[in-house]
């Protein structure tokens, strides 16, 4: 059981293609909007800035949106079972999980109310105004702000944990866990069980 | 000459002046804006997001017989420091020389030029708007209507920000910042004569 050709999974082990989808759609958008979103701060006030804080915002309410289908996937459909491991560990990922749902509306939910109450209303792709579930209120923005920021930097922390887990599982444990995730190949998913770099 | 001869003349002249007065300055007694229940304020579009500002501080001269309203006059002077957003970026943002230079131009300002009826407590009020030194001659749709003791004048209309020179250089780009801005106003006044 130490090296990938020894244990490579089976189609019956991988994630649905639906859910491997989403997973890698999604971590794109989110390190993406992480970046982004650390960048933009920095700004001076400029069409630049005005530009990302818009792109910003659309990728967060779909972030948001993906996110909520993803739930729903995963609420409704069985999730292929995990190589074994100590009990703390599969503890330890059960609540970085957790915590990486929370936090994918979380982090979303508290950018869209902090633009409401900043007077910024969302509107995603510039063309469809989204509703403002807090009005204009100073007070509120700047509570929000650093609330939203802080949020984003526990994800980004739990996202840190989640890639050094399935790191620690490919290149320390060798149990294949990894590449439940990865898309399958056209020709010979199991035995070319190979890690896109 | 007679005492007569020179009372009839003097009463006729005093009894003409005062009429010619009466005539020539039909304009009424000026009105009193009652600032806290006024408001002017606008939005623009930033990649198609509204984003509204209000300006704090304003004046108006406003003269004006609702019955006659061609004797009438307005005008308007607004502390372009004054404009206020959701976010304190924008607070600090807008006066500066880009936007609205308000340390250049302190006041944008309203002088009207002719004023008609256009229906029950309707108006048409011409006049030349001057922001950041350039002028232009608009025609603001201004609605009349009693408020208890007072009149509340109100209506909105749309200018282009660049005939104004708000937004310069790199923010003239209209695809990222509209042109058009849609101005809303809400003028509470004391003491305007009955509709």
């Amino acid at each position: 059981m130490n090296a990938p050709s020894s244990h490579t999974p089976t189609t019956a082990e991988r994630w649905h293609p639906a859910s491997i989808a989403l997973h890698w759609l999604l971590a794109l958008m989110i390190v993406g909007s992480l970046g982004v979103g650390l960048f933009m701060t920095g700004l001076p006030f400029s069409p630049l800035r005005l530009q990302l804080y818009n792109w910003h915002k659309w990728a967060g309410v779909t972030i948001l949106a993906l996110s909520a289908l993803r739930l729903a996937w995963r609420l409704t459909h069985r999730a292929p079972a995990a190589p074994p491991m100590p009990r703390w560990q599969r503890r330890a990922a059960q609540s970085a999980h957790g915590a990486l749902y929370l936090l994918f509306f979380a982090v979303p939910l508290a950018g869209w109310a902090y633009s409401s109450a900043a007077g910024f209303p969302v509107v995603l792709f510039g063309v469809l105004p989204l509703p403002d579930f807090v009005g204009p209120d100073r007070e509120l923005s700047e509570a929000l702000k650093p609330l939203h920021r802080w949020l984003a930097y526990g994800l980004a922390a739990v996202v840190v944990l989640h890639v050094a887990g399935a790191l620690k599982h490919h290149f320390i444990d060798r149990d294949g866990l990894l590449l439940r995730m990865m898309p399958a190949r056209r020709r010979d998913p199991v035995t070319r069980p190979a890690i896109r770099t | 000459m007679s005492p007569r001869s020179f009372i009839v003349p003097a009463l006729l002249a005093f009894v003409f002046a005062g009429a010619g007065s009466e005539f020539a300055h039909a304009q009424p007694k000026p009105a009193q804006l009652q600032a806290a229940s006024s408001e002017i304020a606008f939005t623009t579009r930033q990649m198609g997001v509204p984003v509204e500002g209000r300006f704090g501080r304003f004046s108006a001269q406003v003269a004006l017989d609702p019955k006659q309203p061609e004797g009438g006059s307005v005008s308007l002077a607004i502390d372009t420091a004054s404009a206020r957003f959701g976010s304190a970026e924008l607070d600090a943002e807008v006066p500066k020389a880009t936007w609205l230079n308000a340390a250049g131009f302190p006041q944008a300002t309203f002088q009207s030029s002719t004023i008609k009826a256009t229906g029950p407590g309707r108006f048409d009020v011409a006049g030349k708007l001057t922001i950041k030194g350039s002028a232009r001659e608009i025609v603001v749709p201004v609605q009349l209507a009693a408020a208890g003791a007072n009149h509340v004048a109100s209506g909105n209309f749309t200018i282009r920000r660049l005939d104004f020179k708000v937004g310069e250089d790199e923010w003239a780009d209209t695809s990222m910042l509209a042109n058009d801005v849609q101005v809303r106003f809400r003028l509470t006044l004391a003491g305007l004569p009955p509709l």
